[in-house]
């Protein structure tokens, strides 16, 4: 493929891209909501933030992996338990990396 | 004269935006580093490679791209491909909406353009936390968040892209757990009672069983719609018992 095309994919890619990101808080954010859509939008982050992680810990893309090679799913509950305890994002991310990166060095 | 950086007006905005946006930085680095490898190998140039980090900016749908254009699908059906797999950031901007109330139109069309899961992520939880210390989010720190968060991507790939066919492994260091300690440890700031507890739950079995049964592109779409709308039949159904 040649690299004029490759451009015109990208500059459709941006444009597909980024409707999704922009309608909503266009349109949404000038006009008061009814109250159940507040509601049920409180809802969302949660629910796409699990949505996100649950799949990364819990499979390997193809199939559930409960296993001891798994080591998001090892690390992911220390990270949980950081992240409550302490409050602090930066705390539990360096932590769920720091878990991971040891347990390679020991040769899980 | 104080030409201390720590004293300049804009100091405190960044600070906080900077403090952030490092567990993004983290993960974006090496995710931009191995999307720059991927690309520069499957023939596309570097100034596309590039400009693909700048204008798309979303990850996984760049990288799901560079393995349809080496494959010679066509442009058409990369792009629609494209659009189903971002097609979950209108929930995240339609979460965000009520807090951007003030924002003039410009600085939403700036905003919304470097909206990724990782950065609502983060806006998620701080725009709730600002709201019930009654303040209204500022423009300047969100869009430093942003800016910062999209710098680390586009580095990363220039780096991948001068690494060429080199490729590094990030495992050792844990790098690639790093979004997925993000994306949990957001979760848990989101939780504030046992309702969200149900919803989370019930959203992370359902988009994981969507995935491995072949739903891969919508999984999470749809998991979160179903049980955000779970979550209000269940607010609503508790307010019932307890009145």
């Amino acid at each position: 493929m040649d690299q004029k095309t490759i451009f015109l994919i990208i500059a459709g890619m941006a444009v597909v891209t980024y409707l999704p990101r922009l309608l909503p808080v266009w349109l949404l954010s000038k006009r008061e909501l009814p109250q159940v859509v507040i509601t049920w939008l409180r809802y969302v982050p949660s629910a796409v933030l699990a949505a996100l992680l649950f799949p990364s810990v819990l499979s390997d893309g193809s199939r559930l992996d409960f296993s001891f090679n798994n080591l998001y799913l090892l690390a992911v509950l220390p990270t949980l338990l950081v992240a409550w305890k302490t409050r602090s994002l930066f705390g539990a991310v360096i932590t769920g990396m720091a878990l991971v990166a040891l347990a390679r060095l020991a040769g899980l | 004269m104080d030409l201390s950086l720590r004293n300049h007006p804009n100091y405190a905005y960044f600070r906080e935006a900077w403090g952030q946006a490092l567990p993004i930085v983290f993960g974006y680095l090496p995710i931009g580093f191995a999307f720059g490898v991927l690309a520069i190998k499957a023939g596309i140039s570097a100034a596309n490679t590039l400009a693909m980090s700048l204008l798309v900016y979303a990850g996984s749908a760049q990288l799901i791209a560079v393995g349809l254009i080496s494959a010679g699908v066509s442009p058409w059906a990369t792009i629609l491909t494209t659009f189903v797999v971002n097609l979950r950031h209108l929930l995240m901007s339609a979460a965000l909406s009520p807090y951007l109330r003030g924002w003039p139109r410009s600085l939403l069309a700036l905003f919304a353009f470097e909206l990724t899961d990782e950065s609502f992520a983060v806006h998620s939880t701080r725009f709730a936390r600002l709201q019930s210390q009654q303040e209204s989010p500022k423009p300047a720190t969100a869009l430093t968040i942003n800016l910062i968060s999209q710098l680390a991507w586009v580095l990363g790939t220039l780096l991948g892209i001068v690494a060429g066919d080199l490729i590094q492994d990030v495992r050792p260091f844990g790098l690639d757990y790093a979004l997925i300690a993000m994306f949990a440890a957001l979760l848990v700031f989101q939780v504030k009672d046992h309702v969200y507890i149900i919803v989370a739950g019930f959203a992370g079995l359902a988009s994981t069983a969507l995935l491995l049964t072949g739903v891969s592109q919508w999984n999470v779409m749809i998991a979160a719609v179903v049980a955000a709308t779970l979550g209000v039949a269940l607010e609503s159904w508790i307010k019932r018992q307890s009145s």
